[in-house]
Order: C-alpha cells, then sequence, then structure tokens
C-alpha cells in the first residue's frame, strides 16, 4: 500500500499550474467521465429500448384509431392488428415471414441488410437504406384495404420516423403518424401534433402521370398534393416533403407498389 | 450549523438565482407549461447541482486553474447524462415531455455559476448546502410559474381537474396565453418587481446616468 500511494501521493502533491498534473487530472476526469456515462447508457439501455418499442406500437395503434373506420373494418374482417410482411426494396416482391429481427436503420447500417444510396437518389438524406422493410397490410374481402409503410428522413436537426398509411389505390394518404422526431420544440416539433398531422388525409401522392407532387408547401395548401406548412419550421416540411418523395420513388416502395398495383391486392 | 444554514436558506428567496440573479431563464420558459415537468426538470436540477458542487468540491484543490472550466463542464455534462438517461429509462413519458431541456441544464448558468463562484473556494458541506439551496430555489419558481400556468391555461394540476371547464359545462375558460412562453416571462416579470418592492434593496442601480447628475466612481 505504501508503495503504491507513492507516485499518487507524489502526483497530487504536484503544483496544479504544473502541465504533468494538469493533463494528468484532465485525463482522471474525463475516464472518470466516460466510464460514469458507458455504465450508465449500457445498464439502462434495455429498459429505454422498452419504452421506445411500447411508445412505438402505441403510435401504430393510435394510427389505427385515428383512421376512420378501420377499427369497424378491422372488426369485421376479425383481425386486431395489421399484418405484417417483409419487402425487398429492390425487386418490390413480399417475402415469406413477417417480423424484422432488428429495426431499419441497424438493418441499413450493416453491410450486407442494407445498401449504400448514391447521392443523387439520396434525397431524404439518410445514407444508407435497408434492403428488406417490414410493411403492413389490411386487407378486407381478400381485396387490399390499406397499405402502412414505415419511412424516415432527415428534418432540420433530427430523423423523422413516420408511418404513412395508403388507401387501396396506392396513392390516396389514409394517415400519416410521426412516430419519432427530435425536431426544435414548439416549432419542427408540431410535425408530431395531431391536429398537423390530421392534415393528410385524403391528399394525393403523384398526378396522374405519375409524377411524385406530394409537398409540404410554406404558407397553405392549394391542391389536393399540398399540405399546409408549419410557420418557423420550413426545413422540417421540405425534410417531410423529401422523405415521402424517397420512400414512395425508385429507390423506397416504388418498385413494391407497381407490383401491387399490377397483382391487384393478391 | 446555524452558521451554515444561510447557504440554504438565502438563495430561497433573498438571493434566489432565477429572481436575483435571473439565470436559468430559458428552461423556466420551456418547462413551466405543466407542474409535472416542472416538478421533474427542478429534481433534476437539484441532483446536478449538488452532485456536481460536491465531486468539484472535493477536488477543487487538484483543479488546475488553467483547465477548471473545462472539468467543471465535464463534470457537470457526465452528471446531465445519466439523469438524462436515467430519466429516458425510468420516467419515459416526462422526458419526451422535457425533450431537450434536460440536456440544456449544462449550459444552465446557476450549475456552472454555483460550481465556479461557491464550490471551488469552499468544502464540500457548505457546497451541498449552497447547491442544494440555489438548486430548490430555482425549483421554487418553476413550481410556482408551472402551478400558474397549468392552472389556467388548462384548468388542472399534475392533470387533475381542478377547476371545472367551460366546455364541460363549468365556468372556467382555460387561458391559451398561458400555454405560451411569453406568460413565463410576465409572470417571473411579476414575481420579480414583487420581490423587488418587497425588498427595495435588490434593486440594481442604473448603470448610466445622466452626465448632470452626480456621478459615483463604481468598481
Amino acid at each position: 500500500m505504501a508503495e503504491a500511494r507513492g507516485p499518487w501521493a507524489r502526483f497530487l502533491a504536484r503544483p496544479n499550474e504544473d502541465p504533468v498534473k494538469a493533463l494528468g487530472m484532465a485525463g482522471l476526469v474525463a475516464l472518470g467521465a466516460a466510464l460514469t456515462v458507458s455504465t450508465a447508457a449500457t445498464l439502462l439501455e434495455p429498459r429505454q429500448a422498452a419504452n421506445l418499442e411500447a411508445a412505438r406500437a402505441a403510435r401504430m395503434q393510435a394510427m389505427i384509431e385515428a383512421l376512420p373506420g378501420l377499427r369497424e373494418v378491422m372488426e369485421e374482417v376479425g383481425v386486431t392488428e395489421l399484418q405484417s410482411r417483409l419487402v425487398d426494396l429492390e425487386t418490390g416482391r413480399m417475402l415469406p415471414g413477417g417480423v424484422m429481427a432488428v429495426d431499419a436503420e441497424q438493418a441499413a447500417r450493416e453491410t450486407d441488410t442494407g445498401v449504400e444510396l448514391p447521392p443523387e437518389a439520396d434525397i431524404a438524406g439518410i445514407g444508407r437504406r435497408e434492403r428488406v422493410a417490414a410493411i403492413h397490410l389490411l386487407e378486407r374481402d381478400g381485396a387490399l384495404a390499406l397499405v402502412v409503410l414505415p419511412m424516415r428522413g432527415s428534418g432540420y436537426q433530427s430523423t423523422i420516423h413516420a408511418l404513412l398509411a395508403l388507401e387501396s389505390d396506392l396513392d390516396t394518404v389514409a394517415a400519416l403518424t410521426v412516430t419519432e422526431q427530435g425536431e426544435t420544440p414548439g416549432l419542427g416539433a408540431q410535425i408530431e401534433r395531431a391536429d398537423w398531422q390530421a392534415l393528410w388525409p385524403g391528399r394525393r401522392i403523384a398526378d396522374d402521370s405519375g409524377t411524385l407532387r406530394i409537398e409540404v408547401v410554406r404558407g397553405a395548401a392549394t391542391t389536393p398534393f399540398e399540405v399546409d406548412g408549419i410557420s418557423g419550421a420550413t426545413r422540417t416540411g421540405n425534410g417531410v416533403t423529401a422523405m415521402l418523395r424517397f420512400w414512395m420513388g425508385p429507390w423506397g416502395y416504388g418498385p413494391f407498389l407497381d407490383r401491387l398495383a399490377g397483382e391487384g391486392a393478391g | 450549523m446555524i452558521r451554515l444554514s444561510h447557504h440554504l436558506t438565502d438563495p430561497l428567496i433573498r438571493s434566489n438565482p432565477v429572481t436575483l440573479q435571473i439565470l436559468g431563464i430559458c428552461s423556466a420558459l420551456a418547462v413551466t407549461t405543466a407542474l409535472a415537468t416542472a416538478l421533474t426538470m427542478a429534481a433534476a436540477l437539484i441532483f446536478v447541482l449538488c452532485a456536481s458542487a460536491a465531486i468539484i468540491s472535493a477536488i477543487r484543490r487538484h483543479i488546475p486553474h488553467a483547465i477548471r472550466l473545462i472539468l467543471q463542464i465535464t463534470i457537470i455534462a457526465t452528471l446531465v447524462i445519466v439523469t438524462d438517461e436515467v430519466l429516458r429509462a425510468y420516467a419515459f413519458e416526462i422526458s419526451q415531455r422535457l425533450s431537450i431541456f434536460v440536456g440544456l441544464i449544462v449550459t444552465n448558468c446557476i450549475v456552472l455559476g454555483r460550481a465556479e463562484g461557491f464550490a471551488m473556494h469552499h468544502p464540500v458541506g457548505p457546497s451541498i448546502l449552497d447547491a442544494l439551496g440555489n438548486a430548490l430555489g430555482y425549483g421554487l419558481v418553476l413550481v410556482i410559474v408551472a402551478t400558474i400556468r397549468e392552472l389556467f391555461g388548462t384548468g388542472r394540476l399534475l392533470g387533475i381537474p381542478m377547476l371545472p371547464l367551460a366546455e364541460q359545462g363549468g365556468w372556467f375558460e382555460p387561458l391559451r396565453v398561458m400555454q405560451l412562453a411569453p406568460s413565463a416571462f410576465f409572470i417571473i416579470g411579476l414575481m420579480i418587481w414583487a420581490i423587488r418592492t418587497a425588498r427595495p434593496e435588490q434593486v440594481e442601480r442604473p448603470e448610466h446616468r445622466l452626465l448632470s447628475q452626480h456621478e459615483e466612481a463604481r468598481p
């Protein structure tokens, strides 16, 4: 103990102006801080993940509640939940099995489950996209009634996660729910508010020629393709527009929706 | 103990960090729309302020002067991150409503102010008392503002209906302005006015005087 205390006591006895002491103290404080933060993060991570998952499930449930008549349709069909299906985004084919092992962002990061997006295609600013996405379907009498597509894109200062519900024409928005965002509180964060999301049902994604026209505009919407922007949150609105156009386009769910439209609901 | 207790009681009203020193206003505006968020924020600040004061005071003799602010901020930021993580794990909904404002405790002038102004020069005991007093002083203002804003803005307290709302057949029409940030300015301003009327010694002397008036030598 006496030997062990030797260098430590000598270190503490150094004058505070000494560079070794300054570097040593900086190092010790940084080490203590790093250990504390990483311990807390590691220990609390499972609980936080469970909280996020519960919140996501609750929002999914809220979206089901928010869609007019959806609950009745689901009761009529005799289901309590939407069907989850996996879709290969490149080919647009549905894959067997229904559940994703990891979340989409994590899948996008891995080399074997994600793809790097070419910069010109990456209008939503997400860098990488997963190869397989989990979508949700609701069928009535064997015909497609609703398809719910998860998507994400860069907003002003955070990644916005959303669920877009399309009606069976695969063009009319049935609902848009923002499931996760970290935009400026009071401004961009208003995209999470129910009254803003209530503007979405009935909007159209593309015009008859197939051009993607959906847009969050500045000020008030004038066409069925437009949604009122939030004042002071232009870049958040632009982020939502880019997110929808990316995911509805050829690099997103485009191939899947084309295939779905070609096959009918089958 | 009597000698020490003024560290705790002084910052409650007499030298309250918010109303006298006008520190921590940003978060005081942001988290006071509801009493629950204000209480959580106050608890978070009490923990961060006391723990940082204790740690900084304990190692104060070994903090090199040249890097003292960096070390203080590192310690404070660590405590804030831990607080944020704990809230996200155990009080998820409130942490969502507080959003970035728990993280912004790092930049709350009260915390660094007490570390630099008090804990660097005093033993652990008085430092913790001083930190607790200041945190309670901040919390007190937050709770008063949040009580007024939630009660008159929504007719509820802690989410429990207190005043019968007009839309449900009662007489109370919620004041929407109370839920907007400016109302916190008004309330804090009125509190400062009330305190300074009761304690005229808190009124700041004007920094500039007209030339014709007697000029006072100021340090």
